[in-house]
Order: C-alpha cells, then structure tokens, then sequence
C-alpha cells in the first residue's frame, strides 16, 4: 500500500487470545454484581474497603484483601468532568458527565457516568444513586449499572472550600 | 472464580521507510531485491543499514526466484495466521545471487521429502499488497537438489 | 569509581504451576513478602525496585503498572520495570547500586504464561516486518537452530535427549519444579518428533511463576546473609535481530558475555543456564567453555519449568542459593531473550 511520499504503509494486524482470570479475590466482587449487590473488600492492614477490589490486594499494605464488605447503593461524587470530545467507540451523546464516586461505606472512589440532569447541575458533594440496567442485561460487570443518578439529598461536604475553583 | 477469554487485537499500520519501501514495492510486482553490504554479501531481505560499517546501504541486487535450504523444521499441525494450513517445513533459504538467507516456509508436503541443500522456488501469492507474504511460500524443485 | 561490592542476600520464587488462576498481583505478592521476611528488612530500607515481566502475556497494556500494587508504594518507592526478564531488571538494579543511589534493591519478576498461546505471543519479539508477519513461533525457530547444529555435527539428537533426562530426573529433588520423571534418553528418543528435529522434551514447558530477589552492597549485604553471593562479573550482550545474519551453531553473544563476567577465571562448581530448548544449553556450554567439572542445571533449568520472564531470573535465585547453602563456592547465572539465544546475560558470584 503505496502513499503519495512514496513511503509504504505495512498493514500487520495483530490478535491474541487469552484466557483471563479475575482471580480468587475479586471474584465474589463480580458474583456480587451478577446479583445486583456491591461487595467490595477490606484490608486486614489499614481496614480501607475497597469498591472495586482491583486485584485482590491492597497496594499500601501489601496485603491479599480480606472480608466482602457490601457498599453503597448510593455514593457522593467526588469529582467529575465534562465531556465534549468526540472519540472512536463513544457510545454515550455528548455532553456526558464522567465521575468519581465514593459509594457508602467505601474508603476508593470509582468512576462512572452521571445522568438524568444537566452537566452544569453537577457538583462535588452531590448525592447519586445507580439506575441499573434491565437484568436480562446483566453479567459480572460495572456495566449492570446504566448511569447513577442525584438522589436530592443534601450535598455531602467533601472537603471542599465555597468558592474555590 | 471468574475466567473469560480475552481478545487482545491493535490494526496496525506501519510505516516502513524508504529503503524497505523500495523492497515492498518490488514485491508487489513480482521482483526480487536485496543489498550489498560493504563486504559484497548481498542480504535478501535487504539489510537496511551495513552490518559491518553501519552506513545506510543502497546498492541493490536482483535476485533469481530459486535458491537453497540452509536449515528447516518440520511445523507439523500449523497454527493460525502461518503461510499453509497444511504441514510444511519452515526453512532458512539462500536465494541464488544471495548471501544471508531469509525465513519463510516450504510446501513440501511430507518431512521425508526436504532436506538440508534442497532446491526450491518462489511461489507468488495470487493477491499481492506489498510484504513479506506477497511471497505465499517455496515450492521443492523436484529432482533438482 | 571503584566498583561497588553487590551480592544476593536472599531469593524467593513460587512453585511452577500450569493453568493458575491467580492475577499477576496475587502471583507476585507473596514472594516479595517471603523475600523481605526471609532477609528481616523494613520496607523502607530497600532503596529501588525493579520488576521484569512483558505486557504481551499478561494481554493487558501497561500490566506492569497494576503489579505496584504488590508491593506496597506507600509512601512513594523509587521503582522501574523492565520489559523483559526479571535477570535484565536485576541487572538495571546492580546498576542502580553501582552508582551509590542505593545500597539495597529488591528485584522481582513474573510470568503467566499458560494464560495465552505464549509460542504465538513471543512471536511479537520478532522483527515485525520480515518475520511477525509470518507467525513461525518460538518452537519452530529453536528448531531451525537445533537442525543446524545436528547437520554442522556440533551435536546429536541423543545429546539432545541426555539434556532432558538429565534436567527431568534432577527435577526430581526442586521442590518448585513442574516437570520430573525419571527417565532416560533412550526413552526420551523414542517419543515422537513435535517441531522435528525438536521433541516435546526438546522445548521448556510454559508455567505460570514468579520470583523475587534482593540485592544489596557491601557491609549491608553482610549483615543481611550468612554468605551471600557477591557478583564478581556481569555482561550482557545481542546477536544481530536478523535470523538469516547469526550463526545457528554457536553463540557469539554469550562467549563474549561469559568471558567479559570472568566465567574462565576460575572453576565453575554450577552453572545455572536459562536454556529454554535442549540444543540451546549445549550450545551455552560451548560458548562459555564449561566442563565436567561444572554442574549445569542442578534445578532441572528452564526444561522443566519455563515461567517466561521470570525463568532467566529464577537461574539467579537458583545458583544463589547453591553459594547460601555452601554446596557451590563459584557460580553461574545465565538469562537468554529473544528467538536463538539473541541475548545472552551472564553473571559469576562467588561466596567468601
């Protein structure tokens, strides 16, 4: 495949297939999304609960995580974005709200969408909700979760001073 | 506990430089071109850069479409996205004209029938997009080893 | 400057198994607790880490960046990763003492290997426009190398097959080691070809592994081992990436690798040779002139248990523990990268 700069494009796809393991420790995290319940873990170290349980261990301690500790539903954003770019595989219309959430009961925010309100209404300290998807959609995925949603209940204070942008 | 296959898959796309540009667009039309490095070895596929003096090499050579088996290995359940879906022999092959050999595979259809000295052949891929498959393997010259 | 003193104090490796279900963070994980515990040093203490492992096997972009998890970077650690075998890290390590930023290092590598098609993944080495395109594998390359050797008369399918049943029946006694059976030559050359001229028992069989080491300088190192293993030589060198280009029955990179690490000074009581294929370590042999003398692959090497990336590294932890425990005063640790023997890693340690 020749190119007006007489330099050649080589086209070398490339795939391999493997067989990926979540492992041991995260995997009533994902039995528990199958169920519709947020399980996340506890350090047996520094009692941080983890939502999700990344790899089954805790990275300040150096420990394999121990107890399921059930989280949430509802979660506080602690900060978020607006996006207005356009990307390859974009599923969601522009503008959408990306967001950290720290869930109840969870010491780790995790990212997910915010909907149902205008991008300009969301603020850190909001209080949202997940809306799940139908559950003939359901695997062991974050996925199962359509977006969260605020819940109207009074902003949490996450720290943040008035005024400061 | 959770297990899933995974596909890991990137397109890419790469760009290749001028002198392998050259080589890919002989290819495509059914040429054979190799360098010649400052000791007068002639490299197929060309050497970019000498191996001895390290200068940017552009002295090319046409070569024939035969050469010689230097070592082979017999691949006797091929895997996927390998140049034959039926047994064949990879092979290191010293086209006539040329001095460092090049890989590339073997339609010999049984083990017993290649050897080390063999003489083979090019056979062109019937569609052609610059690249080392636009070469689809070698076939045995047949009584001529 | 004068080259700073640096020995092995302490070695950890996991058992070598096939099919783990275990994340690379939980592969990892315990051996770098072991390693610590076995040396009795606070976290704090060790001064750099270094990881060996490759994304490609792990099927995840920036995989080396989730594996920090494992050992505990709170409060920040000075850390790097290397894209190739554990050996290479702990090389960058020793580096990394040599220039006095650091008197202890913790080296560790790891390998999931059976997770994917590794002789497909590894083929990613390769030179992507002459040779990936083509998919050959490792298995198939090697055998290209060993049907050269067997031609030149360098070696023979029986010496081939001693190599094996060498390596499968002192298997027996590593405790870690995945692949033991006592066995002959004879019986191993009965047994039909897979990549003739290879036999399955002519290629390292892929596990699933990891390991860990910690390095440290002088008095540090002292008072960390009994005896620890100092290293008195270490070199690393690369053929040339093209196949066609190299000789395919000697080993220019390790000979000169060997003899720049001090490998003929002296007698070799073992030699720990990451030989992934059996022709492989013949040619090692040659290449670094070892004798009788020398015990090669007193573990069973990679034959028997081939953890990629972390099997260059677990000859170091191997020929390391031999000088801890006082059967070996003078050792080898070799790591090979690459189709054919490409890159060779030498290193000699000595107890004192």
């Amino acid at each position: 495949m020749s190119e007006a700069d007489g330099i050649m494009r080589l086209r070398q796809p490339i795939s391999v297939t493997y067989n990926w393991s979540a492992g041991p420790n995260a995997t009533s995290h994902l039995n528990g999304l199958l169920d519709g319940t947020l399980v996340g873990k506890r350090c047996p170290g520094c009692s941080l609960v983890y939502f999700p349980p990344r790899n089954g261990v805790c990275p300040k301690c150096a420990r394999i995580l121990g107890d399921d500790v059930v989280v949430g539903p509802r979660g506080t954003i602690t900060t978020f974005c607006v996006v207005n770019v356009p990307f390859l595989g974009q599923k969601i219309k522009l503008p959408y709200v990306a967001a950290q959430i720290l869930l109840d009961g969870a010491d780790i925010s995790m990212q997910h969408l915010i909907q149902e309100c205008e991008a300009a209404d969301v603020r850190i300290g909001m209080r949202v909700e997940p809306v799940w998807k139908d559950r003939s959609e359901w695997g062991p995925s974050l996925e199962n979760i359509a977006h969260f949603r605020p819940t109207g209940e009074p902003d949490r204070d996450m720290g943040v001073e008035a005024g400061a942008s | 506990m959770f297990t899933a296959p995974l596909v890991v898959a990137y397109p890419y796309k790469r760009t290749v430089g001028t002198l392998l540009s050259r080589f890919f667009q002989s290819l495509q039309e059914g040429r054979l071109e190799g360098t010649k490095g400052s000791d007068g070895r002639v490299y197929f596929p060309p050497a970019e850069f000498d191996p001895v003096t390290g200068r940017q090499l552009d002295e090319w050579v046409t070569l024939a479409e035969t050469g010689t088996v230097v070592t082979w290995a017999w691949q006797s359940a091929p895997q996927p996205d390998q140049p034959l879906e039926r047994p064949f022999a990879w092979a290191l092959i010293t086209l006539d004209g040329a001095d460092v050999p090049l890989l590339h595979a073997v339609d010999a259809g049984d083990m017993a029938r290649i050897r080390t000295g063999s003489r083979v052949k090019v056979r062109w891929a019937d569609e052609r997009s610059g690249g080392i498959r636009d070469i689809a393997c070698f076939d045995l010259l047949e009584g001529a080893s | 400057m004068a080259r700073r003193d640096v020995a092995i104090v302490a070695t950890a490796q996991r058992p070598n198994e096939v099919g783990s279900t275990l994340t690379s963070v939980e592969l990892i994980l315990p051996v770098i607790n072991d390693v610590i515990a076995k040396v009795g040093i606070e976290r704090q203490k060790i001064g750099f880490w270094c990881h060996g492992s490759c994304d490609y096997m792990s099927g995840q972009p920036f995989s080396f960046v989730a594996a920090v998890d494992a050992i505990g970077a709170w409060p920040p650690i000075v850390e790097s990763h290397v894209e190739g075998d554990g050996a290479l890290a702990l090389y960058e390590a020793w580096v990394k003492i040599q220039t006095g930023e650091c008197d202890v290092a913790l080296v560790f590598s790891n390998g999931k290997t059976t997770s994917g098609p590794i002789d497909r993944i590894l083929n990613l080495q390769a030179d992507p426009y002459m040779v990936t395109p083509l998919w050959p594998g490792f298995d198939s390359l090697a055998a290209l190398q060993a049907r050269a050797c067997l031609d030149a008369g360098v070696l023979s399918e029986a010496d081939m097959a001693e190599v094996a049943a060498r390596s499968y029946r002192d298997a027996l006694n590593n405790p870690i080691a995945y692949a033991k059976e006592n066995v002959t030559a004879e019986q191993l050359l009965a047994r039909p070809y897979t990549t003739a001229p290879l036999r399955a028992h002519d290629c390292g069989v892929p596990v699933d592994g990891a390991n860990a080491i910690i390095l440290a300088a002088g008095d540090a190192a002292r008072s960390l081992a009994e005896r620890p293993a100092w290293i008195r030589g270490i070199d690393h060198r690369i053929d040339t990436q093209r196949l066609g280009a190299r000789s395919m029955t000697e080993s220019s990179s390790a000979a000169i690798a060997a003899a720049k690490a001090g490998v003929g000074d002296d007698r070799i009581d073992i030699a720990e040779l990451h030989a992934p294929y059996t022709h492989q370590e013949i040619l090692l042999r040659r290449a670094m002139n070892l004798g009788e003398g020398t015990h090669v692959n007193p573990s069973g090497g990679a034959l028997v248990s081939n953890p990629a990336m972390a099997a260059g590294l677990a000859r170091f932890a191997e020929a390391a523990e031999s000088v801890f425990s006082g059967s070996a005063d003078r050792v080898l640790a070799h790591c090979t990268s690459g189709p054919m023997l490409q890159q060779n890693l030498v290193c000699v340690m000595e107890g004192e």
